[in-house]
């Protein structure tokens, strides 16, 4: 219990500043303090078992389903994490609660903090792969909060951006790694993972999933070709730079590798990958550590070598090696971590990072240039310091490595030259800022810091010297517990100590120093040799590359989704002529076995019309209005086809479809120009004739193929099915209502949201109303026709009877909700047209978008209905009454979801025409008001 | 007896149709094609009549009935719209 305490408690500790204000700063820094500080003595409470070879682990099943458990461990090698992250967190936000100005946000910085700190503690306390990746993309998104914490400034947002973004790619790499693992192994779970290290050596996706984590590792690790996000995420403010960069973030890569060392080490592919990418990392950051000029961003580029170093460590498929990079990890943590922090107490005193313009503070701040020069010394590998010891033992490492072959000779030479480097950044940047005359150009006077903003770096530099001093004593016992988790076999013994007597690496370390300091010397030859290169911008060329992959998709999205329904219309039918024609080829005949009817001189004259007609429309789309009366005919003659085809509700429905259309059409065109310019060049109309006669002939062969085979179609299933399933004669509303009763559920939902759309689209809008018609005629004063006027009114109450009684009848016989509802809008509107919205609007004297609205949640709740009674969604149920006086009644509940449909489409229709109609009636000068 | 009326009637409605379709094509004047749809939509009630009677199903009479109640709602809606422009105000 005591582990999930371990991770929770930092996560309480996120919610925590919140209760406090910005005003009250000390409180705040103190309650986010307070759950840390609770985990760390958990651990502490922790660590004598662990050391002595427990490893405590909590499991529980979280999604089966995906292999994740929350399950936490804590070896030797989480503990070493733990307790750097718990206890450089805490001084980070001592740190911090003198670091922030008063116009920072401190209660939110500290919650993004302890998000971190929870996400990196889930990273190494976690015994389940998949619960490993998760934490790992949760410290990629607090990072990026983190980072971008100051989101005011553009270096941040555009930093913060580039660590998620190549973070987050790593992430994916690594979660693609972990599944192929998971899949060699058949677990996600850590302990047997680690145990297979023969099986998933001996996999062939042994290879592949070794680069996807590595690939993980190494963008978190800021390892070369990666190494650029990390400089770029300085922009941060100092005390996340502290944190991310010695002890967390940055060290979940060189984490990944040592815990997933037993598992994937000791094969070639690991030994090349692993220790030549460290190598070259840690010698191009120690060469523009030294060539860089501002604090941090030296800081920066000497951690990317220092990652670099001990990636190259736990490449060596080495066993000491491993403890060599155990041992610079925590090394690492301390003096980077207090480094960081000094820069932050010079920016914070002097206003600016320039060391070029930083000169001899020693004079302002003895105890922070005491401080600097400590750890700064331990960085370059200092003897008495911690530094020191594990620069030493990876020396003593390079010189025993097989790598490559006959050239072995080659890295040490390299290792020494980058500690060369090393000793030289790390001078330079105590002796340009502290000594080496006196400051010019300061924005302000520096002073001491305030001694809270100085106990952090003195309790990380007195560790440096404890560790450096009795190594034996201090860091033995961690070491080797961590190194046992980290190792197949039990950790070879340590001798930690400073003095192992005249040997190869303490000449190799002597040579450093004493380069370092030559170097450091001969420093202006350096920078002249590096003005030659061009200098490269890596934030510019990394926005310039988002920008280009931003435009890129910016086209393609133009080239396809260009605003022109034309063109969707163009894709779509492609795209179906491509599938569909493909079908076709794969067709022996075109013709099945089935003989073909024969045709009657009536169907003949019928398609005859009905091919006039539709060429008319498409010939005469330019002239609007006689366009439309050629589409009326073609309406007209689908729905004569259905008639006489034994359809007539279809016919019916067709039919009513039509008039809606037509009248829509018509109150559209009010607003469009008469007649249409000629647009479409000559290539297009070729290309588009071309088109839509191939669709065509597709369509006409697809249906002169399936007419012509014997058909195995569903309707049998419902023909069979409908009284005994659905209680209906009609099987047409059977299968609405019923069968397929969901379907027209989703259908009715989006004709009532297209219905409120485009009440919202109108509302208020203001369109040009042309004063005559097409030919220049003024429009007639006969506002409401009189014949027509007492026609309508007299049809009206006929029409609701006859809508009420297809309604009625429609689960037996031909209707339904559908139909009715079509005819009930439809007589209403004639209302509208006849007499005007005023006068409509006066005698029906509602909202028609509440009627669409309660139409689809009568249907809904019908569905929703048969799960009281336990049965699933939609179910219906019916049975036969007997009413005095009317008869035996058929009741089902389908009717009550038709009662849904017909509600929804005289809702949703209405809302449509009488919305548009009133377009124009808004702003037209009322009846009332013209008699006046 | 009325087998053969029923051919002779369907084939006389069926050129009536045809006709009407020349009309709605040739115009002259817009009045023109519109009348000649709103007659086509007459002259499909009746085919859809005489298929009732041909196939003795009640079904179509209903149908007819209904499209004569609807479809002269369209005929009445570009009738307007030559008259005013705007057909709901």
């Amino acid at each position: 219990m005591s582990l999930l305490l371990i991770v929770l408690l930092p996560l309480l500790g996120s919610l925590l500043p919140s209760l406090s204000s910005n005003q009250r700063r000390h409180q705040c820094a103190l309650l986010t303090a307070a759950m840390p500080l609770i985990a760390l003595l958990v651990t502490l409470r922790e660590t004598p078992g662990v050391i002595a070879g427990e490893v405590p682990r909590l499991a529980f099943s979280w999604v089966p389903a995906l292999g994740l458990d929350l399950a936490l461990r804590l070896d030797g090698l989480s503990l070493l994490f733990v307790l750097l992250i718990l206890g450089i967190g805490l001084l980070i936000i001592l740190y911090a609660r003198h670091y922030l100005s008063e116009a920072d946000n401190m209660p939110r910085f500290y919650a993004y903090l302890m998000l971190f700190m929870t996400s990196m503690l889930g990273i190494v306390m976690a015994d389940n792969l998949i619960l490993l990746w998760m934490f790992w993309e949760l410290t990629s998104l607090s990072s990026f909060l983190l980072i971008g914490f100051w989101s005011h400034q553009s270096a941040a947002r555009k930093g913060a951006r580039m660590a998620l973004a190549v973070t987050g790619m790593g992430g994916l790499a690594l979660l693609a790694g972990l599944i192929l693992i998971g899949q060699i192994v058949g677990t996600f779970d850590m302990q047997t993972v680690l145990d297979s290290r023969d099986v998933i050596l001996a996999d062939p996706r042994y290879l592949p999933a070794l680069l996807l984590i590595l690939l993980g590792a190494f963008t978190k690790s800021a390892q070369f070709p990666f190494q650029f996000w990390l400089p770029q995420a300085m922009a941060a403010p100092t005390p996340v730079s502290a944190f991310l960069h010695s002890a967390t973030m940055v060290k979940a890569g060189v984490f990944l590798l040592a815990r997933l060392h037993p598992a994937l080490a000791g094969s070639q592919e690991w030994l090349y990958l692993v220790s030549l990418t460290g190598l070259v990392t840690m010698l191009y950051g120690a060469y523009f550590a030294l060539i860089k000029l501002d604090l941090k961003t030296i800081l920066a580029y000497s951690t990317v070598s220092h990652l670099g170093l001990i990636t190259m460590l736990f490449g060596l498929n080495s066993q000491m090696a491993v403890v060599a990079g155990l041992f610079h990890i925590l090394n690492h943590a301390t003096f980077k971590a207090a480094l960081f922090m000094t820069a932050g107490i010079v920016d914070h005193e002097c206003g600016t990072r320039d060391i070029r313009k930083l000169k001899g503070l020693w004079r302002y701040m003895p105890m922070t240039t005491a401080l600097a020069a400590i750890t700064a010394a331990s960085m370059a590998g200092f003897p008495l310091l911690n530094g020191f010891l594990s620069k030493e033992m990876m020396l003593a490492e390079t010189l025993e490595t097989p790598l490559l072959g006959g050239l072995a000779w080659l890295i040490p030479v390299l290792a020494t030259i980058g500690s060369i480097l090393a000793a030289a950044y790390s001078l330079r940047y105590v002796r340009n800022t502290f000594f080496d005359g006196k400051p010019r150009e300061l924005e302000k006077t520096p002073h001491e810091a305030s001694f809270p903003m100085r106990l952090p770096v003195l309790v990380l530099a007195i560790v440096c010297i404890i560790i450096g001093l009795f190594p034996a004593f201090s860091a033995t016992g961690i070491l080797t517990t961590a190194a046992d988790a980290a190792l197949t076999m039990p950790a070879p013994e340590l001798h930690l100590s400073i003095w192992h007597g005249f040997n190869l690496p303490l000449l190799m370390s002597a040579i450093a120093l004493i380069g370092g300091f030559m170097v450091y010397v001969l420093r202006q030859h350096l920078f002249t040799f590096h003005r030659q290169f061009p200098s490269r911008n890596s934030l510019a060329i990394f926005e310039g590359a988002v920008q280009r992959l931003v435009r890129f998709t910016q086209w393609g999205i133009d080239t396809l989704e260009n605003g022109s329904l034309q063109r969707y219309m163009l894709w779509v039918v492609i795209s179906a002529l491509a599938v569909s024609g493909m079908s076709l080829m794969g067709i022996e005949t075109l013709k099945g076995e089935l003989a073909v009817q024969k045709a009657d001189p009536l169907l003949i004259v019928g398609a005859a019309i009905t091919c006039f007609a539709g060429l008319a429309t498409a010939f005469l789309h330019r002239r609007r209005l006689i366009s439309l009366i050629m589409l009326s005919v073609v309406g007209l003659m689908a729905s004569l086809a259905f008639a006489r085809f034994s359809a007539p509700d279809l016919a019916l429905t067709q039919l009513a479809v039509e008039v809606v259309t037509v009248i829509l059409l018509m109150l559209a065109l009010f607003f469009l120009p008469q007649k249409t310019p000629k647009e479409s060049s000559a290539s297009r109309i070729v290309r588009d004739v071309l088109l839509a006669a191939g669709f065509g002939g597709v369509v006409a062969s697809l249906n002169y193929a399936l007419l012509t085979r014997p058909l195995n179609s569903i309707s049998d299933y419902f023909l069979e099915h409908s009284v005994s399933g659905g209680g209906g004669h009609n099987v047409v509303n059977v299968i609405l209502v019923d069968f397929r009763g969901f379907d027209t559920l989703g259908e009715i939902t989006v004709l009532c949201i297209a219905g409120i759309g485009i009440y919202k689209l109108l509302n208020r809008l203001r369109l040009f109303m042309p004063s005559s018609d097409s030919e220049g005629r003024p429009w007639s004063p006969d506002r409401y026709p009189m014949i027509l006027a007492s026609v309508s009114q007299s049809l009206l109450p006929m029409a609701l009877l006859v809508s009420v009684f297809i309604f009625l009848r429609g689960h037996n016989a031909p209707g339904g909700g559908f139909i009715a509802g079509l005819v009930t809008a439809v007589a209403l509107i004639l209302m509208y047209i006849a007499h005007g919205v005023e006068w409509a609007q006066q005698r029906l004297s509602f909202q028609y978008q509440p009627i669409a609205v309660s139409g689809v949640a009568i249907a809904t709740l019908t569905g929703v209905g048969s799960w009281a009674f336990g049965y699933p969604f939609l179910t219906s149920a019916f049975g036969h009454f007997h009413i005095p006086l009317i008869g035996d009644v058929e009741l089902a509940t389908a009717m009550l979801f038709d009662l849904g449909v017909y509600l929804t489409v005289v809702g949703a229709t209405l809302m449509i025409l009488a919305n548009l109609g009133k377009v124009t009636t808004s702003h037209r000068p009322s009846k009332q008001k013209e008699k006046a | 007896m009325l087998d053969f009326a029923l051919k002779i009637s369907v084939a006389l409605f069926a050129i009536a149709i045809v006709l009407n379709l020349y009309r709605v094509a040739v115009g002259p004047s817009l009045p023109d094609r519109i009348l000649a749809l709103d007659t086509m939509y007459v002259n499909s009630i009746a085919l859809i009549v005489l298929f009732g009677i041909w196939l003795g199903h009640r079904t179509y009479f209903e149908a007819a009935l209904l499209i004569a109640m609807l479809g002269f709602v369209s005929t009445v809606a570009v009738c307007k719209y030559l008259l005013r422009g705007d057909i709901i105000e």
